[in-house]
Parts: C-alpha cells; structure tokens; sequence
C-alpha cells in the first residue's frame, strides 16, 4: 500500500536512489553489479577485455544478476563522483577498472561499506576493498621472444602512456623475452603521458620506426601503434585485444587479456556471500594472459618456442623476472639464480639494461 | 639508417602533425580577418572528423568523407553565422558554445563507430606503401591533406594581398563601417569568410580521422583546435607565418619523441610540456608589443556589425 509518507519518501530519495523503494518491493532482485570504465567503449582495447568480462557475466547469471557501466570516466573528481553516484544507485559490487581510480574507490567504499569494491591494477586493499590484476608481463615476455625472433635491427620500439610500475614490467619483461634469444636486442621507450590519444600515440610510432625499430608494441589503450605499424611495413604487437583487423597484414600477435573468470568467479561469491577481500593475479596459468593467434609468417620452429615458453610460464618453470638481470647503469638487479620477488615486481620503477628510455 | 633518412623521416612527421593545425588554422584566419572570432573551431573540427569518418565508412570512399566532413563544418559555421552575424550575439560566448555543442554533437554521432577500421588516406593514395622502400616511404607518407596544408596559406596569402576580393574582406574586417559606406556587404562577405573557416575546420578534422591517425574515438581533436586558434595570433594574422608556426608546433611534438627515442636524457614530462610552453612564450612575446599586435590585428576583431547603428 503506498501511503502519502512513502511517496513523499520516494520523490525525496529518487535522485540519489530511485531503486530503493522498488528493491523492497520485489523478493527475488537481481544482483546488482557495477563496471567504471576509463575510455571509451570500442571494439579493442582496455576496456573492451573488461567489457567481455561484464557481458559474460549477463551470460551466465542472466537475470540473477544486472549488470550496469559508465564508461570514458577519467581518473580523478569525476571518477569519484561516479562511483559514489553507482553505490548510491544500489550496485552491490563495483569494478573499477583502472589504476588511476585506487583512491576514489577507497574514498567511496569507506562511506558505503556494504557495498563491495574490486579495484583493477591497484594496491591499496580495505575491508570491502579487493584488488584483481593480471601478470601482464607473462605475455609480454613470450610476445618479446617472438619479437626477438622476428626483427631484423634488434629494435623493439614500446610506446608506454606512463612511467607505473605495470608499463614498465611490461617493457623489461619484453625486452628480457627478446634478449633470451638475441642478445643484443634493444628496446626505445617513449611515454605518451595519456591513456588514450590517438595523435601522440601514432607520432610515437612513427619516430621510433624512423629510428630503426622493426617490431613495435604498445602499453595505451588504443590502436594507433598497430596501425603506424601495417601502414609502414613494420611487425607490430598488438595489447589487450586482438588487433589483426587494425593490421591485417603487420600484426604479428597480440598480448590480450580475458577477465571472464576473475568476473563470474567475484560475482558468484557476493551472491552466495563468501566474497572476501583479497589481492588476485591471473596469468598463463588460469587463461587470463591470452597471446592472439600468430601472424602466418612466423616460422613453425619459432611459433613451438613461443608455445613452450607460454607453457613453462603457466606450469610456474618459467619466471620471466629471474636473474642475472642488470638495470640500466649496469648494476645487478637480480642476482644469478635469484626471482625477484613479487613485491618487488609490483613496485618495479627501473628498466633493464638494453632499455633507451627514461622513467 | 643514414643521417638524411632520420632528418628526412623528421621533416614527415612534422609535416603531417602540422597539417590539421594549418588547415584549421588558415580556415580561422580567414575568418578573423573578415573581423568575426569563431572560437567554435575544436567543437567544428571534432564534427568534421566524426562526420567525414562516417561518410568513409557507409561509402568507402576517403573522398566522400572529405567532402562531407567540409560540408559538416560549413553546417557548424552556419549555426555560429546565424547566431553570430543576423542575430547579433556575443561572438566570444557563441564560439564557446559551439565548440561544447560539437564536443557532444560529435560523441553522439560517432557513437556507433568507435573502433571501425579505416584504411589511412595515404595508403589509399598509395597501396603499395608499406612495401616501399624506406626513403621512397617517406615520401609517399605525404599525402594529399598534406601538400593542401602546404598550398593552401601560400593561396590565402595572395588571395588576401593580390585580389579584390581578398582586399574587400580585410576592409571588411577592418572596418565594417566604412566597407559598408563604400557599399560592400559586410554580412556577406563575413558569412563567406565563417562558412570558408568552417570547411577548413572540418576538413582538419578529417584529416586526423581518415589520414593521420585513420579512426574515430570520442574528442580526438585532443586540443588542436585551441593550438589552431593561438597559431593565429602567433603568426599576427599572416597565412605564411601560420605554416611556419604550424611547423613549429608539429616539430615540438615530434621532438618529444625523438628525444626520447634516441636516448636524449631529459624529462619527459618537460617535453610533453612543450608544445604548451611554446604557445605560451610566443602569445606573451607578442602580446608585450601592443603596437604591433594592434597594427596587425584586424581593427573590428570581434565587434558586431548592424547596418545603420
């Protein structure tokens, strides 16, 4: 029955939280699930591997679970707001999927502490805070023994969009990969300082080709290194997703990523109520590093190295960070027979020898 | 690589990052010498990128998309002359406004085309690119867009200096009393001078969406339509100085890279500053001479004009 007072409530409570009223009215409500995106949707990149992780989990929950998204939030205020603006609507799980929004998430789950936040590529874990990544540089360590393979100059050109931890893993665990099979390979480093602007990110290619780099590779959230790439002749390695049809031609693979089963998984636990905060790490092992389908010119001996390395990777024989590694200025990093450890990894701020480029 | 490929390869890519900043920036020039400020040229320059990349899509025709993406910015243009020149309101607030209505205008439009592949112009113009040899390569990275860039303030230079026309729109632009006394339309020719800058503003749009960078994302302009509108002031309303200013500009972004590829060892966020750091030098350098930016500038920059007020 609805009486003047719970209407009055209503019209009060439905800018911030129209479907309060209406929760209490059903019995059996789907659960409610959140995604914060930081670029735009498209049909590659970053956010459409999350996007492929939401609509899996519309696929298997179907009308258990709802699941919602904003997207091209940029990470500051306005992720904030966003994300408060999602709590307040009544998701009762939010994703935020990008490094830049740890400490709005923190902000906003300290004020709604029964929601449950999951944080992509972060480090700063609470209560109803959890932290997912994946171990990006496993792909990118097998995608530079094929780049090492593959290039003639022993130049790998790396367009990174900013000096964090998880660019800079992605290039030395590449440039490692590739100096496994050709010693002398060496890797240019430029940062775009953006996720995502097409411009620099293709100017950046262009002069690290026109420097001499035969296989280029990229750790923003867009195509255009793909494309510099196959319009000048140049093996490119695509990041996130399958990029063949930006480079038909040039791409020579690409590191992709599925956050299916780290989404179904977290999904499944808030609605059964084991969900817990926790630091999670997908890899070779659990599917979540995925390398694209290898371009047709690969050699057949060069594609079983790839595949033996990706399988020691996932088996755990195979640790791409493991020593001697030396730094830049030549200093030991990791001793002979040593594995950094992965703390350390998390909060790499130094690239390897070989490395042209500055943090 | 030889030392003439590595300049040679430098001399492109600032040519083909300057090119959307010339061809925006003439269209703006253009337009401010007739004495009327569109400060819309972003939000055009997004629309002529989105429409032009949709028009390439639903045809597959690069040509299409060009011509399309100029017709977009002549529409924009015509929104910002209406308001403008026969409704009279302010030119600064409506400049703004267009560029913030091309700003979503464009998002929703391209909505359903984020991420299409297109193939770049210059391989349109030449398939067989990516099988060149590297210096022919080069070369072949001109493509049209970018010799226009080159021909185009060559043109509107002598279009304003050695024809009638051109002469009529600077009186115009000077003053629109006067011109109007001496019998001229002041509101045609402005019209003309705003839809002309408006064509420009799309085609550079399109330049960044089917040649340089050939896709569409939400708000790819990223800013060349404000860099466009300062390069005016920078070349104090002179088409030959905007190219050479344009070069400059591209040549920074370039730098950048280069520096950092090679090994040079400077900040990179100093660097990326750059671009921005130079527009600012340039405006304050020119702006402490106020006698000459006065004698440059057109003298009815900005101001209304109402036949008989």
């Amino acid at each position: 029955m609805t009486t003047r007072r719970t209407l009055l409530r209503a019209s009060l409570l439905a800018p911030a939280a129209g479907t309060l009223l209406t929760r209490g009215a059903r019995a059996a409500e789907p659960y409610r699930v959140g995604f914060v995106y930081v670029s735009p949707l498209a049909d590659a990149g970053w956010t459409h591997q999350h996007d492929l992780g939401r609509q899996a989990v519309d696929a298997m929950f179907s009308d258990k679970v709802k699941t919602s998204y904003v997207e091209n939030v940029p990470e500051g205020a306005d992720a904030e707001r966003v994300i408060r603006k999602m709590a307040a609507d009544g998701e009762q799980m939010i994703f935020t999927t990008s490094f830049g929004f740890m400490n709005p998430t923190l902000k906003v789950a300290a004020q709604f502490p029964k929601v449950k936040f999951c944080h992509a590529t972060g480090y700063k874990r609470a209560e109803n805070v959890s932290t997912y990544s994946i171990r990006f540089y496993e792909g990118r360590y097998v995608a530079g023994i094929l780049a090492g393979r593959m290039s003639k100059s022993g130049i790998l050109g790396y367009v990174g969009a900013f000096p964090i931890p998880e660019v800079i893993q992605g290039a030395n665990a590449m440039l490692l990969g590739a100096r496994s099979v050709n010693p002398k390979a060496e890797m240019k480093v430029v940062w775009t300082s953006s996720w995502f602007d097409p411009g620099k990110e293709r100017a950046a290619a262009d002069t690290m080709i026109a420097q001499g780099a035969d296989v280029v590779t990229h750790h923003t959230d867009w195509t255009a290194v793909v494309q510099a790439g196959e319009e000048k002749g140049v093996w490119a390695i695509g990041y996130d997703s399958d990029m063949r049809k930006y480079a038909p031609k040039w791409q020579l693979t690409a590191v992709t990523f599925d956050w299916t089963s780290y989404y179904t998984n977290e999904v499944r636990k808030g609605m059964d109520g084991t969900w817990v905060s926790d630091d999670f790490w997908g890899g070779f092992y659990d599917n979540m590093v995925v390398l694209a389908p290898l371009n047709e010119a690969v050699p057949a001996s060069v594609a079983a190295e790839v595949k033996a390395a990706s399988d020691a990777i996932a088996a755990g024989t195979l640790k791409p960070f493991a020593g001697p590694v030396k730094d830049q200025s030549g200093a030991m990093k990791i001793a002979a027979g040593q594995i950094l450890p992965e703390k350390d990894v998390e909060a790499m701020n130094w690239f390897v020898e070989g490395v042209q480029g500055k943090i | 690589m030889s030392e003439f490929a590595i300049v040679l390869s430098i001399v492109v890519a600032m040519l083909r990052a300057s090119t959307p900043l010339v061809l925006a920036g003439v269209g703006e020039l253009v337009t401010e010498r007739s004495g009327v400020l569109n400060l819309g040229v972003e939000g055009t320059m997004l629309v002529g990128s989105a429409t032009g990349f949709m028009a390439t899509v639903a045809t597959g025709s690069h040509l299409i998309g060009l011509v399309v993406a100029m017709l977009a910015g002549m529409a924009m243009a015509g929104v910002f002359g209406l308001l403008t020149l026969s409704l009279l309101s302010n030119q600064v607030a409506t400049g703004l406004a267009l560029t913030i209505f091309g700003t979503g205008l464009s998002a929703l439009l391209g909505a359903g085309y984020v991420g299409i592949p297109v193939t770049g112009l210059a391989t349109i113009v030449w398939p067989d690119l990516s099988s060149a040899p590297p210096l022919e390569q080069q070369v072949l990275l001109l493509d049209p867009l970018v010799w226009i860039g080159l021909l185009l303030p060559v043109a509107t230079h002598l279009f304003l200096s050695r024809t009638r026309a051109g002469l009529v729109l600077r009186a115009v632009g000077e003053s629109s009393e006067v011109a109007h006394a001496l019998g001229y339309r002041v509101i045609r020719v402005r019209y003309l001078a705003v839809l002309f800058g408006g064509a420009m503003s799309g085609l550079a749009g399109a330049d960044l969406s089917l040649s340089y960078t050939p896709m569409w994302t939400e708000n790819m302009v990223a800013g060349r339509g404000w860099i466009a509108l300062a390069l005016v002031v920078f070349s104090t309303w002179r088409p030959l100085r905007l190219l050479a200013g344009a070069w400059l500009f591209g040549f920074v972004t370039i730098a950048q890279f280069q520096a950092e590829a090679i090994g040079i060892d400077v900040s990179p966020n100093l660097l990326a500053m750059l671009p921005y750091l130079a527009t600012i030098v340039v405006l304050v350098a020119i702006s402490r001479d106020t006698v000459r930016l006065r004698l440059n500038a057109p003298a009815a920059l900005g101001k209304p004009f109402h036949a008989g007020a």
